[in-house]
This record gives structure tokens, C-alpha cells and sequence, in this order.
């Protein structure tokens, strides 16, 4: 099978399961991240990109949301959320040019690495902010709810998100507003370094819901087919009218937060190996291994071929043309205003000067 | 034309773009039956029905990260703070958010929005109700930051800011929402942002003032114009981006530069024009730049005249600056 990603037919339940092919696409998108991941961390290492925020051990949590959405629904991310934009379609060269901050990333490189977005598959950026998407989406809910627009609104953050302004006040916005919007919380377990044990006195945080005058539901993070089952549901209710509900994916994060963090100096060797015996891919693997949707040893084979992609996409970004140097003052605001134009100018002067400058970079006219 | 205080303006301005645009919409706390606390949204809701003008819950944070989400998805929030005092937990929002969307997505995402917020003193409210905080607005890349002080600018800068495919703090000076009158022609017309007014002219020394000010510099003006010094006001209109050329042409047409605003002094914006002169043509000052300001504390109550600015201290300063 081609491994490239591709948008899902559809995802309307059609009598409960999803049907083997639909298995087998989740599991392929489920490894891709795995493997991207790997290779990220390597280039990471080497010293071609500056940041990773891995999703070891998420990659249900991505994948199942990701798979319960239709084409025109939009998906507002967090920072681990870049494996669900590819299982909706995002190109794997926009992901990795995002990871080189280089000049085919979408971004024009001003965002640091791991801070995607797909305009293609209604993925809109994302800041560093903790918890800022969440209002966003809400609005953007409010919006399509306006226009009559069947669209619902995906909101994804992690478990550190829930004590934030953004949280509070997207959670209430929604739920007076009736929004056609989903909460997702990936409850990894720790905020960087902070259990969750030292950010809620909560027994869940599902049971924030109930506050708020919406649903909350627990999942199991690590298995995909009840994650997709359960957002699918949040959604259709959400697609109904319903309103916005709230779904607490349970996972752990495998790694550290980012490449820059150590995490055993806060967590448990035993708490880790834990969360290893319970891997979604391999549990994922043994399901459709055991239902005869995937040979023996076929997952080695499809790691080659994701790898073969992935490889070639990196080599494609590795030869990236040069930043264009007005990228600097562009898109601050819609036209470059005269005290920007005059700003560059003074800066590009010197840069010919020095002979940094490649034709294109100018100045303006004044 | 009509005869329109400055609030009337701005609710006219709002009724011109909710007819003109089904995507304009005006939310907030308390702007839909009631109107607003200052009634700027008043009959509103009424007109256009509770989808597109409504309250929202008590959420500054809220508000703001909801019209950036509308703004993203096809429409033209124009979101209400309160009080300017109020907005500060809406700052994230604003600055790293709003302003930075554009940037950070490389043109991908855009935010036309509008926030408008009741600004400055005069009103006896302490505090929490007297801020003027342009100054943090201002050092904000990606924003836009316009103060009218007439009722015929209120309403064309506030739909040139409708209109304006960036976001745009829109303060106004509530000491001014019933203080001026003026004639507001009917309908759709703009002002154009970053666009400065020359409010009366003069060979001697120039004023450079917003919003609730410029009536301050004013009357101050025409008491040096008794002593036989002719002032050249200007009213700044939009701070974010400035009319440069427009500020450097009217310094350097006397040398002789007051800078008067209600915000306290230090990093004010007052510094930046100051700055903006001494840089680039302090050969053509003839005396020393001097600002007036509020003061370096909190904003008062009591006394909160004499920490405004006032027609005595702005002429105080036009002569010390003419005299040198």
C-alpha cells in the first residue's frame, strides 16, 4: 500500500466499527509519526534542526481525533499536534520544511520548529501560548455556526492547558454559545515537568466538563479505535447542534517535553515503563495482526517504505533555497508600512556593503 | 450631515458597517439591550437581532480570543472591552496573539478585527476606570492603534479600522463621548489610518496631541496665540503605525516641539515622538523637545484634574519651548 497520507473517504458511523482498510490507514498514520519522530530527533541531534517535540507514545491520540473529523472540519493544535494535520492530509514536505524553518516552510521560517499549520486541512497556527487556541476555536465555531456552515471545530491541548485563562473562558464561551466545537485534552500526564497530581485537585479532567454545562468523557488515549469512537461521537453531536463536549484522552508522553528537556530528572523509571507495556502502535499492531488486517512482520516492511519518504522529503529540504531578508519585515501588517520599508533599507545598506545580500533582497521604494 | 456627539458617532459608525457587511458583528459585556455602558451600542441589537450584536459571559480573555477565532473564519468582529482598564487580561491575546497572527503564519492566517475600548481620564473614575495605556499597545508589531478625538473622525477611522485587514485597537476618549459635537456626514466614508490632522496652524511652536487632549492643546493654543504665539496642533489620530513623514514635516516647521499626552511620561508615547524628531532632523529644533504628561503613578481619583494635563500646564510648556 502507498503510505503517503490521504484524507479519509468519510467518518459518519456507519454501524459502529471502522472497516479493515480504514484500520490499516490509521495504523500507517500512526506509524509515520513514530518514524518521523525518530528521524527528527536525529536531525535534531546532528545539528540540522533546533527543536522536537516528539509525540512518542500520543500517536492514538493524534491519529483518532484526526480520522473522526471530515474534510471541511478544522483541527486547532497544540504543540504535539503535527501528526494529526498529516493523517488529515497536510503534506509531509510542509511538516518537515516547518522542521527546518526553511524558506518552503509555509511559515516563512519565523516560528520555531514543531509549530506547524496546513491552511489545506483547516490547521491554523499555532503560538507557544498555552492555552490561547482554545478561544480561538471557539470563535471560529461561532463563526461557522453563523454562516450555516457544517464544520465543527476540533480544539486540542494538553492536560498543563486546563488550568489556563483560554480553557476557562473557551469552555464557557462554547458551551453559552451552543459552538459546534469538540475539546480534546491530551492528557499526557505531565506539563513539562509538572504531574498532573500539582495542576488539578480534580479527580479527572473530565469532570471539569459538568462546570461548564457540557459532557465529559475519559478515554483510553492509547487506543485508537476507542479515541476515534469517542471524538467521533463529541463530533456528531457537536454537527447536530448539540454543542461543544469535552473528551480527556488518558496517554502518556514517552520523552521529555521537547529535544532540550531531560524528563528523568522528574519522572519515575517505573512510571515510564509502565506506559511502555502499554504502546498504542503495538497494541494497535497485535489488534490487527489477531483480525488478520496486517501480516506478521508486515509493520518492518511499512517502516522501510515510511522511512524511504520520509529520507527523501528531508534530502528536498536540506537543498531549500535562502530566506529571502525581506521575509523580516513582511506580513507584520498587510502592506509593509513606510517606518518597516525604511527599517529594512538600513539594515539591507549594510548587508550589501558586507556583500551578505543575494538579488531580491533590495531595498524598497520609499 | 448630521450634529452627533462623539458616542453617537461611534454607534453610527457601527449601525453604517453591521448595514453595509452581514459579517460585522459587535459583542462584549452589556452591549446588547442595554447598549453599553456609555450606549455606544445602543439599539443595535435591536436592528440587527442578538446573532449579531450580544452580550457575552465576563471574560476580557474570552472576548478577544473569540473574535480572533471569528476573524479567522470569515467574519468582522468588533469586540468591546469596557474600560481600557479592563482589557489587561486580554493582553496575551492581543499582543501575542492578534498581532502576530499574520507574521507568525507567513500571510496564511489573517485578523481583521476591531476592539474598542473606552479610554483616559476625566470621569472620576479612579483607577480602574482612567487609564490611558496606549503606550503597551503601541510596542506591539503586527497591531494597529487609532484614537479620534472628533465625532466625524470616530466615525471614519472606526470604519477605515472595520475595513482595515489587520487588527485595530480602537481607544476612545470617553471624557469627549458628550464633551464635543460636531457634523458626521451620513452614511459610508473613512478617515484614513496613519494619517495625521493638522488641527490649526502656526509658525511658532507645534503641539503634537490625541484624543482627549487635542481640545486641551487647543484652548491652550489660542490663550499663546493672546500672547502673541501662534501654535501649530496636531492631532496624531493613529499612533500605530504613525504618520512619520507627517510628524517630522510639522517639527520641523517651527523647531519648536510640545508633546502632550495623559499616560504617564516615562516610556511613554510622547519618548517615541521625541525620539522620532531628535533622530532624524534635530538640526531644524531651536529648544529642547518637552513633553507634558501625566504623572508617574497610578491614576488618581480626587484629584484626578490636576494629574491630567490641563490647558495651564500644556501653555506653560508652549512658552517655555517658544522663549528659549
Amino acid at each position: 500500500m502507498k503510505a503517503q497520507p490521504k484524507q479519509s473517504s468519510s467518518n459518519k458511523p456507519a454501524g459502529g466499527a471502522l472497516t479493515p482498510a480504514r484500520q490499516r490507514e490509521l495504523f500507517v498514520h500512526m506509524l509515520r509519526i513514530r518514524c518521523l519522530d525518530e528521524r527528527m530527533l536525529k536531525l535534531q541531534r546532528a545539528g540540522r534542526i533546533g527543536f522536537v517535540g516528539t509525540a512518542k507514545g500520543l500517536e492514538a491520540a493524534l491519529v483518532g481525533p484526526a480520522c473522526a473529523l471530515e474534510a471541511q472540519d478544522w483541527l486547532w493544535s497544540g504543540l504535539r499536534e503535527g501528526g494529526a494535520a498529516l493523517a488529515r492530509g497536510m503534506p509531509l514536505g510542509d511538516y518537515i520544511a516547518q522542521m527546518y524553518c526553511n524558506s518552503n516552510d509555509s511559515a516563512k521560517g519565523r516560528q520555531m520548529c514543531n509549530h506547524f499549520q496546513h491552511k489545506g486541512t483547516h490547521y491554523p497556527s499555532w503560538s507557544s501560548v498555552i492555552g490561547t487556541q482554545i478561544p480561538h476555536g471557539v470563535g471560529a465555531a461561532y463563526a461557522a455556526k453563523l454562516h450555516g456552515k457544517d464544520e465543527v471545530h476540533s480544539i486540542h491541548f494538553g492536560d498543563g492547558a486546563t488550568s489556563s485563562n483560554g480553557f476557562h473562558s473557551g469552555m464557557n464561551f462554547a458551551a453559552v454559545w451552543k459552538a459546534p466545537c469538540v475539546f480534546v485534552c491530551v492528557d499526557n500526564g505531565w506539563a513539562i515537568s509538572v504531574p498532573s497530581s500539582a495542576q488539578t485537585a480534580a479527580k479527572s479532567y473530565a469532570d471539569k466538563a459538568a462546570a461548564y454545562g457540557m459532557p465529559g468523557e475519559d478515554v483510553d488515549g492509547n487506543d485508537v479505535l476507542a479515541v476515534q469512537a469517542a471524538v467521533s461521537k463529541a463530533v456528531e453531536r457537536a454537527r447536530s447542534g448539540k454543542g461543544p463536549s469535552l473528551v480527556v484522552l488518558k496517554t502518556y508522553r514517552m520523552l521529555g517535553h521537547s529535544s532540550s528537556d531531560d524528563p528523568t530528572k522528574y519522572r519515575d523509571a517505573k512510571e515510564v515503563a509502565y506506559w511502555e507495556g502499554r504502546d498504542p502502535i503495538e497494541g494497535f499492531e497485535k489488534q490487527l495482526v489477531a483480525a488478520k488486517i496486517l501480516a506478521k512482520g508486515e509493520r518492518a516492511k511499512l517502516e522501510a517504505q515510511l522511512y524511504a519518504e520520509i529520507d527523501a522529503e528531508i534530502h528536498k529540504q536540506e537543498a531549500a533555497p535562502k530566506m529571502p531578508l525581506k521575509t523580516l519585515v513582511e506580513d507584520v501588517y498587510a502592506e509593509v508600512p513606510l517606518h518597516l520599508r525604511k527599517q529594512y533599507n538600513q539594515f539591507i545598506a549594510i548587508a550589501e556593503r558586507l556583500g551578505e545580500a543575494t538579488p531580491g533582497d533590495g531595498a524598497f521604494p520609499l | 450631515m448630521a450634529n452627533l456627539t462623539l458616542i453617537q458617532a461611534v454607534n453610527d459608525g457601527l449601525r453604517t458597517a453591521m448595514r453595509d457587511d452581514k459579517n460585522v458583528l459587535v459583542f462584549g459585556e452589556d452591549v446588547g439591550p442595554k447598549g453599553g455602558v456609555f450606549l455606544a451600542t445602543e439599539g443595535l441589537t435591536k436592528e440587527f437581532g442578538e446573532e449579531r450584536c450580544f452580550d457575552t459571559p465576563l471574560s476580557e480573555d474570552g472576548i478577544v480570543g473569540a473574535a480572533i477565532g471569528m476573524a479567522l473564519n470569515g467574519l468582522k468582529p468588533v469586540a468591546e472591552i469596557q474600560f481600557q482598564d479592563f482589557i489587561f487580561p486580554a493582553f496575551d491575546q492581543i499582543v501575542s496573539e492578534a498581532a502576530k497572527f499574520r507574521y507568525r503564519s507567513g500571510g496564511q492566517y489573517t485578523v481583521p478585527m476591531v476592539i474598542r475600548t473606552p479610554y483616559g481620564g476625566g470621569i472620576r473614575g479612579g483607577l480602574y476606570h482612567s487609564q490611558s495605556g496606549e503606550a503597551y499597545f503601541c510596542h506591539t508589531p503586527g497591531l494597529k492603534v487609532v484614537i479620534p478625538s472628533t465625532p466625524h473622525d470616530a466615525k471614519g477611522l472606526l470604519l477605515a479600522a472595520i475595513n482595515d485587514p489587520d487588527p485595530v485597537l480602537f481607544l476612545e476618549p470617553k471624557a469627549l463621548y458628550r464633551a464635543v459635537k460636531g457634523e458626521v456626514p451620513e452614511g459610508k466614508y473613512t478617515v484614513d489610518l496613519s494619517t495625521l490632522r493638522t488641527v490649526r496652524e502656526g509658525a511658532n511652536v507645534t503641539v503634537f496631541c490625541y484624543g482627549a487632549m487635542v481640545p486641551v492643546c487647543q484652548k491652550a493654543a489660542d490663550k499663546a496665540a493672546e500672547k502673541g504665539v501662534e501654535c501649530l496642533v496636531v492631532d496624531l489620530r493613529t499612533l500605530l503605525p504613525l504618520d512619520e513623514e507627517g510628524v517630522l514635516d510639522a517639527a520641523k516647521r517651527t523647531g519648536r516641539v510640545v508633546v502632550v499626552h495623559e499616560a504617564p511620561r516615562f516610556c511613554g508615547y510622547g519618548g517615541e515622538i521625541s525620539a522620532l524628531i531628535a533622530e532624524n532632523c534635530i538640526e531644524y529644533m531651536e529648544a529642547p523637545i518637552v513633553r507634558v504628561t501625566g504623572f508617574d503613578t497610578p491614576f488618581p481619583n480626587t484629584l484626578e484634574h490636576h494629574y491630567m494635563p490641563d490647558e495651564r500646564r500644556v501653555l506653560d510648556a508652549i512658552e517655555r519651548v517658544a522663549s528659549w
